[in-house]
């Protein structure tokens, strides 16, 4: 990313926030009015996804099939309320489309699929695919010695998949130095906390033994995060890894760190109340729309 | 089959720069490894671990490749899901070439026969599946599917193929295919079981029965009209595959000649049994995949179209699960 003066890292860090908090209030109302899904891993990722789109990767909304761009391949599929609602706000389609979320018809499928929806790479919603793909579009970039990196999203209860390890095993051994890998971790996968179900920690130490340089960051600090993707894309041997430790439901009060709200839809009383915070969350940053 | 498919990959390299090719640890059996010595720097030895292949293949074709990939039949199987998520859900062109199909593999033993691949492959949507009867064949199926948008899977044995095609056949996807003529029975046949009705045509000559033969490469997607038109004016029909008779070849043609035209049909293939060690001829004898018993197969067929409607079907060898 281009030096900034340190005037402009601050206003782009508050725009950060402006949007993640936008951003934020539309994962939960598509996912309210679609009546499913999944808010709690959609909301730990919002930061993730916001400081990658407006502050990181190299893209062109405008041209999503640009040849240089830089590619995300979003591998906890069911958390794509937040890829759509990124997307969206970063001008790949129209805002009001998040309103068609799981709908028959809708580019907005449950889970990615292959709809034509612009800026969206690979279909994912089985876990544990993403990486393999990653590091496929990674070699093929590399071919075709075209200076773009991939950037993988993948959840720490997906880490059970054995295939993500065989996959972290090729990109090391091939030396997919332009291969990002970062791990939301919330702690938490469907039926409880991941250091319940199958503990997969030390997640940094298991990356390294696998070939992979990595750094742990605070997921929801714009500015840690922007700065850890620098050093990222900053590898000239390696695949390299943020392990990004997220909080479940991060911006509703009572969905956070609450495993429960991994795949149930907020409604009525519980929907209001959570919009009610997310909206008073965007007035704070000094944005309505 | 196998030394034709390496000898096709290295000339489709040459002719297209972007190829590339991925195997996991076995491509001096694949014979991939024709190409991995011309083309180093586009061929990916993957190890053994073939779920990551098939979606390293998957974002390979994604940077605007064909790619094939290959490994055991067996072992296309453990990224069975990986193919249908990506691949296939994104209409990606992946060609999963698959060596070591069937029971012939031989001694290795019942793990190493993949005897479900038509009917798993054939599940997904879009997919199209080839299961060539020579090596003539396979070398212009391999340049047919390279050419074809879309992922496919192929399908070889580990034996040494008889020869059956000219220098000059071309493999036309999707049309089943008359070998041989002959008007009372037609003996649709896959893979190596095309020689063995070839020659369970002449068995049945012998015995005064009129036997045509029909080469069924391609499992998916099948040509309706051409089908029928291959199996008209006969009375009874007959499938023949060395893999399960559970949503293989068979079954494929037996849902369309259901649907538009009834006819008797006996299947022949593996009756869900698993493979086990032997040699191979013994084996197909074992697992009732001999012409002989093609040609006992077209016999009892055409005694069912001979009875009257009404009439009482006799007891038949009735297997579980078929």
């Amino acid at each position: 990313m281009a030096i900034r003066t340190l005037g402009e890292r601050e206003e782009l860090l508050r725009e950060l926030a402006r949007v993640a908090a936008r951003v934020r209030y539309r994962v939960v109302e598509a996912i309210g009015r679609a009546g499913s899904g999944h808010p709690g891993g959609s909301l730990s990722v919002v930061d993730i996804l916001v400081v990658l789109y407006f502050a990181h990767m190299r893209h062109t909304p405008t041209n999503p099939s640009w040849w240089a761009r830089d590619r995300l391949v979003f591998s906890k599929g069911h958390g794509c309320p937040a890829l759509y609602a990124v997307l969206a706000e970063a001008g790949y389609f129209d805002p009001e489309e998040l309103a068609t979320l799981r709908r028959f018809g809708s580019r907005l499928q449950g889970h990615p699929g292959m709809t034509g929806l612009p800026g969206l790479e690979v279909p994912a919603g089985s876990l544990g695919h993403g990486l393999s793909v990653g590091a496929g579009i990674a070699l093929g970039l590399r071919l075709d010695s075209i200076p773009a990196r991939v950037y993988v999203v993948l959840g720490d209860g997906e880490l059970d998949e054995g295939q993500v390890w065989e996959a972290a095993l090729f990109a090391s051994h091939q030396r997919l130095s332009n291969l990002v890998a970062i791990v939301d971790a919330n702690g938490f996968q469907l039926d409880g906390p991941t250091r319940e179900i199958l503990d997969t920690e030390p997640l940094l130490a298991k990356w390294e033994a696998f070939g992979w340089e990595g750094m742990e960051v605070d997921g929801h600090d714009h500015a840690a995060l922007l700065e850890a993707l620098e050093w990222a894309a900053s590898s000239e041997r390696a695949p390299r890894v943020i392990v990004a430790r997220t909080v479940k439901g991060k911006g509703v009060s009572f969905m956070e760190g609450q495993g429960a709200w991994h795949g149930v839809a907020p409604k009525g009383e519980e929907l209001e109340k959570a919009l009610e915070e997310l909206g008073r969350a965007m007035e704070v940053r000094g944005e309505g729309w | 089959m196998r030394d034709a498919y390496g000898e096709t990959l290295a000339a489709l390299g040459e002719e297209d720069p972007r190829l590339v090719v991925l195997d996991a640890d076995l491509s001096s059996s694949t014979k991939t490894s024709v190409f991995a010595r011309r083309f180093p720097e586009r061929f990916f030895n993957c190890g053994i671990a073939e779920a990551n292949m098939m979606d390293v293949a998957a974002g390979l074709a994604l940077t605007g490749r064909t790619v094939f990939v290959s490994t055991f039949a067996i072992f296309t199987t453990k990224g069975w899901e990986q193919i249908r998520q990506v691949a296939a859900y994104a209409r990606l062109p992946v060609k999963v070439v698959a060596s070591h199909a069937g029971i012939q593999v031989g001694p290795d033993g019942g793990s190493h026969m993949c005897l479900e691949d038509l009917a798993l492959m054939r599940a997904i949507p879009g997919m199209k599946v080839v299961c060539p009867a020579d090596a003539v064949e396979t070398a212009s199926a391999v340049e047919a599917l390279a050419r074809t948008p879309g992922p496919a899977y192929l399908r070889m044995a580990r034996s040494p193929s008889p020869v059956i095609f000219g220098p000059g056949y071309v493999f036309h996807l999707g049309r089943p295919e008359v070998l041989a003529d002959g008007d009372e029975v037609a003996l649709l046949a896959t893979g190596l079981m095309v020689a063995r009705a070839l020659e369970a045509r002449e068995i049945l000559a012998e015995a005064g029965v009129s036997a045509r033969v029909v080469n069924v490469s391609t499992v998916k997607p099948i040509d309706h009209n051409a089908l029928l038109e291959a199996v008209a004016g006969v009375s009874a029909v007959v499938t023949a595959e060395e893999h399960s008779v559970l949503g293989g070849m068979g079954s494929a043609v037996v849902e369309v000649l259901a649907e538009r035209m009834p006819i008797p049909v006996v299947r022949v293939g593996v009756r869900d049994r698993y493979g086990q060690s032997g040699e191979p001829e013994e084996l197909f004898r074992e697992y009732g995949l001999t012409a002989r018993e093609v040609a006992r197969a077209a016999l009892e067929a055409l005694e069912r179209a001979g009875r009257k409607k009404g009439e009482e079907d006799p007891p038949g060898r009735g297997s579980p699960g078929d």
